[in-house]
């Protein structure tokens, strides 16, 4: 039977009770006395220099307070990069200085040029009509593989715009080529990973406040991690230490990865409010998010995959172009390489693998971790190659698979990219999806399709992604800049009631349902007892953030380690309070029993003694019932599933219609089953969204073409069929004390090669063996008419 | 967006090429022009109103005559800010030649937008682009034509002949269907005000 509380239970979200009624509040929903208003002159060309910026005839507009251009700014540090990639000869990256406003140069359509302050919003913005820029045009450079040759240089002090070139790993190279050349059969595919605009219904925004009394500045903004943005906002460009600056994320309408980095508005918003004395706000507008918010993707990729006589994967060598876009956002090096690299043994035995990583800088808009940030990348190339691969041979892809899956009695798992699986059982969710989505009745369903002159077609994909990132000592040994630890405070009030601080962030994910779920589990109450506090660096302790599926494994285990002390010291002064040894004091259900007696106390009895400790163990105990707690990860964790999905594909159109998707996740314990399926959901919206319809294009001249909803087309309710979602193949993370792995990212990671395998399963037999994402009607048709010639 | 075309302009050459380097003519032709004024001697200072999709803009900017051979080609550029709305430029090559019906004109045009315009515009901007071409050479024409009456009538048709034969045959064929959706459209509308 279903619980009805605690872990386990589909609690329903107490945050959709603000949410749903408009009371939830946004950094634009807070208007702080005599705020400013702000508003960013962009360049509207991709690349060129700066001739002439003259702010004097709009500086004397109505309502303006003030205009800052790079100069003004000379003494504040770029936007730093949190991240350093080492390339294969040893040397680091090449990190170019990414300035607040532009300095010079202008290096993408959007790269802000100034910044007016003024009364209100739109005589900031008249007023920025009225700035003479003038910007004498370079070469844009749009495409990676021209970029290369150098001819035109995003950064002057970059050659060939090459931020680095990666192998991994470097002591397979010979082996891999070896093994490639020697091989039975040889699977070769390219491919490209369309680059997606992150679209969170909340648009990013940001209001700086400085108070001259106290020296402490305020800034308030749309971010998924308000500790690590006070770190590097504060340590790398404004030089604030931590006890100067607070930074409040409160409620915030969806992230996606696009609002984990350190942005520049943030950091001219906190600047300006103490340069001209008053509070600053800026909110971006629906273009402006598409112009400055991180993107996501955008690999091109060979992908070679060698097999046996037997059909056993021997090697995998793989070489991507990877558009970093104009300037470095703060984890991008990190995605093609560690987050990428790392995963393409996939779900496979695969002993030999090989990948070489090309960084390249564009004059587009940074680019940055998407909803699954590399990992969807190594499992698209990955999926589609061993579908590919299996069509050659004749094989069942499913068979295939199954044949080179890691044996369930194989973990843990050392890979030969360095990461070790903790645990899984891949044949468990294959097997699952296949039977839910009634593989067995496929052909029937085909051959009625057939009959009303439709393709059908059934595509699989098995994943595996590296969540609740990670270990600090391994991601320190391959270039992060930062811990990846998560605090908690659980403060046990004098009644009783529960107040938790955790460092993650919630931006849709559901934490103040989850993680009071867990809490009230752990003690024995009711889940309204408990209270959790995120999002304000000075109410909660520390933390790291809300991003990689990271939430419940990492901050959830901070929150359990915290609890578990309280339990501790709850246990001693029940023992006090009942005379009797503390080992001998057993606690479930809220009650502190002797054991073997029936002498019990309740939860608030202790609580209170220890805020009124008139009978205590004062020598030996301190008062008070509160515990913090840094829960760093002994590794991470390694979601993994089959996702099945079957596709009606018109030939004389080329639309493609999702008839049925199949998602069998292994997500771990569950704690909050309905929440889990909404963040499958979410996830498979974006990766079928990516597959079938989103595309950031940007023409030769580096303008971003899909910059508007009328061009960039998000996927609609109507889009898909109800999914189909399961998570009852259960391997338990082996090394979080709740034994969760993630779910966030899975959806975004295992659907794309799932449809695309499905189209191209429908298409086989017109010969199609690959069609770029997203798959719109022009190209399917396009790829049927040429298949045909 | 590249775009090219022809137009044959029944004047002598010498009369188009001093159209094409004239403001006033200029003025005319170019779509939504509102102001063009001579800078220098191969210069002009202009100021365009124009709509694309959803973004409207005066294009404040200078178009700028060169390659120039006298009585024969130039090329015209123009780049046009807009402020808010981003940019506009475009330019094009043309050319005159001789024909015993008076001079040919051909172009090769191209056009680029930036900013707002090509983030909500992109997709509109090649036929608009197309639309602007055809505008300005089509007005062009008449400007240096001349009303019609004016001109040596049965040259001009003899000159027009492929078109005109084609052009009724086209209007016959439009005319066609729509005679029996008026019938049909009458009779309805008819019920319903009873008559």
């Amino acid at each position: 039977m279903p619980k009805d509380h605690g872990i386990g239970a589909s609690s329903k979200r107490r945050e959709d009770i603000r949410f749903l009624t408009g009371k939830g509040q946004y950094t634009d929903d807070i208007n702080r006395p005599g705020q400013l208003y702000c508003h960013f002159l962009r360049s509207d060309v991709a690349h060129g220099r700066i001739a002439k910026l003259d702010t004097a005839a709009a500086a004397a507009m109505p309502g303006v307070v003030a205009i800052h251009t790079a100069q003004d700014l000379a003494a504040v540090g770029g936007v730093p990069c949190g991240w350093q990639v080492t390339d294969k000869n040893g040397e680091a990256m090449k990190e170019p200085k990414h300035p607040i406003l532009a300095e010079g140069k202008v290096r993408h359509v959007g790269d802000p040029v100034a910044a007016i302050l003024a009364e209100s919003l739109e005589q900031a913005q008249d007023a920025a009509e009225a700035i003479e820029l003038e910007i004498e045009e370079l070469p844009a450079v749009v495409d990676m593989k021209a970029a290369l040759s150098g001819e035109s240089l995003v950064h002057d002090d970059v050659p060939g715009n090459l931020c680095f070139d990666w192998e991994f790993v470097q002591e397979n190279k010979d082996a891999v080529a070896e093994a490639i050349a020697g091989a039975a059969h040889v699977t070769r595919l390219e491919l490209v990973n369309n680059r997606l605009v992150a679209n969170p219904m909340e648009p990013r925004a940001a209001i700086g406040e400085y108070d001259a009394a106290r020296d402490e500045h305020t800034l308030w903004t749309t971010s998924q991690n308000p500790h690590v943005i006070r770190l590097l906002m504060g340590a790398f460009v404004l030089s604030i230490p931590e006890h100067k600056l607070r930074v409040v994320a409160p409620d915030v309408g969806g992230g996606f990865g696009s609002k984990i980095y350190h942005y520049a508005e943030e950091a001219y918003v906190t600047w300006a409010a103490k340069a001209v004395g008053r509070p600053v706000k800026w909110t971006a507008s629906r273009s402006e998010a598409f112009l400055s918010d991180a993107q996501g993707r955008d690999h091109v990729t060979t992908i070679e995959l060698a097999l046996d006589a037997e059909h056993n994967f021997v090697a995998l060598r793989c070489h991507t172009l990877a558009n970093m876009g104009a300037y470095l956002s703060t984890f991008a090096p990190c995605i093609p390489t560690w987050l990428h690299g790392t995963l393409l043994a996939g779900n496979y035995r695969t002993p030999l693998i090989f990948t070489n990583v090309q960084a390249i800088f564009t004059n587009t808009v940074p680019v940055d971790a998407y909803r699954g940030a590399g990992r969807p990348e190594a499992t698209f190339q990955l999926e589609r190659v061993i579908d590919k691969a299996a069509r050659e041979l004749g094989l069942d892809p499913a068979e295939l698979r199954r044949k080179n899956f890691i044996p369930p009695d194989a973990f843990p798992y050392q890979t030969p990219v360095a990461v070790q699986y903790d645990t899984g059982n891949y044949g468990a969710t294959l097997d699952k999806a296949l039977e839910m989505a009634d593989a067995a009745g496929f052909a029937a369903r085909k051959a009625e399709s057939a009959a009303r002159g439709k393709l059908r077609g059934f595509g699989l994909a098995s994943y595996i992604e590296a969540c609740g990132i990670a270990p600090s000592s391994l991601v320190g040994a391959l270039g992060a800049r930062a811990g990846l630890y998560e605090a908690a405070t659980v403060r046990v009030n004098p009644t009783g009631s529960i107040s938790v601080f955790t460092g993650s962030h919630s931006h849709g994910q559901g934490h103040e349902t989850t993680f009071a779920q867990v809490v009230a589990d752990m003690l024995g109450c009711d889940e309204g007892q408990v209270d959790i506090v995120h999002g304000d660096t000075n109410r909660v302790p520390f933390g790291m953030g809300t991003y990689g599926s990271r939430s419940l494994a990492v901050g959830g285990s901070a929150i359990v380690k915290s609890v578990e002390k309280i339990v501790a010291k709850a246990k001693k002064i029940a023992a006090h309070l009942l005379e009797a040894a503390e080992g001998d004091i057993q606690f479930a259900d809220g009650q502190f029993t002797v054991a073997g007696t029936d002498n019990a106390l309740g939860w608030g009895d202790v609580c209170l003694a220890a805020y009124v400790p008139h009978k205590y163990p004062i020598e030996e105990l301190e008062p008070g019932l509160e515990e913090t707690s840094f829960y760093d990860p002994a590794n991470f964790t390694y979601p993994a599933g089959a996702y099945v999905c079957e596709v009606e594909v018109d030939p004389e159109t080329g639309r493609v219609e999702v008839q049925n998707f199949v998602a069998a996740d292994d997500f771990g314990n569950v704690v909050n089953p309905m929440i889990v399926e909404g963040q499958v959901h979410g996830g498979l919206a974006q990766g079928l969204g990516q597959a079938l319809l989103e595309n950031a294009v940007y023409d030769a001249e580096g303008q971003l073409a899909s910059a508007s909803y009328m061009d960039y087309a998000m996927p609609r309710a109507a889009d898909f069929p109800s999914f189909a979602v399961d998570h009852s193949c259960v391997t338990p993370c082996t090394h979080n004390p709740l034994g969760v792995k993630g779910c966030g990212e899975a959806g975004a990671i295992g659907s794309p090669p799932a449809l695309v395998n499905a189209v191209i399963d429908a298409l086989s037999e017109h010969g199609v063996s690959h069609i770029d994402m997203p798959l719109t009607p022009t190209r399917v048709w396009e790829a049927i008419q040429a298949a045909k010639a | 967006m590249e775009m090219s075309g022809e137009r044959v302009i029944e004047a002598p050459r010498d009369q188009v090429w001093a159209a094409l380097n004239d403001p006033e003519v200029l003025k005319a032709c170019i779509p939504g022009c509102q102001e063009l004024e001579k800078t220098s001697e191969t210069g002009f200072a202009a100021t365009v109103k124009q709509k694309v999709g959803p973004v409207s803009a005066t294009f404040k900017g200078a178009v700028e005559l060169t390659d120039i051979v006298p009585g024969e080609s130039y090329t015209i550029a123009g780049e046009g800010k807009g402020g808010a709305a981003g940019f506009a430029k475009g330019g094009a090559k043309v050319h005159l030649s001789d024909l015993p019906e008076g001079t040919k004109l051909s172009y090769e045009a191209e056009a680029k937008v930036g900013g707002k315009l090509a983030q909500l515009g992109s997709r509109l901007i090649d036929g608009f682009a197309k639309k602007m071409a055809d505008q300005f050479f089509d007005r062009f024409k008449a400007e240096v034509e001349g009303p019609a009456e004016t001109r040596n009538g049965t040259d001009a048709d003899a000159a027009n002949a492929p078109d005109a034969a084609e052009a009724p045959a086209e209007a016959a064929k439009a005319d066609a269907a729509p005679v029996v959706a008026p019938e049909k459209k009458k009779s309805w509308l008819g019920r319903i005000i009873g008559s």
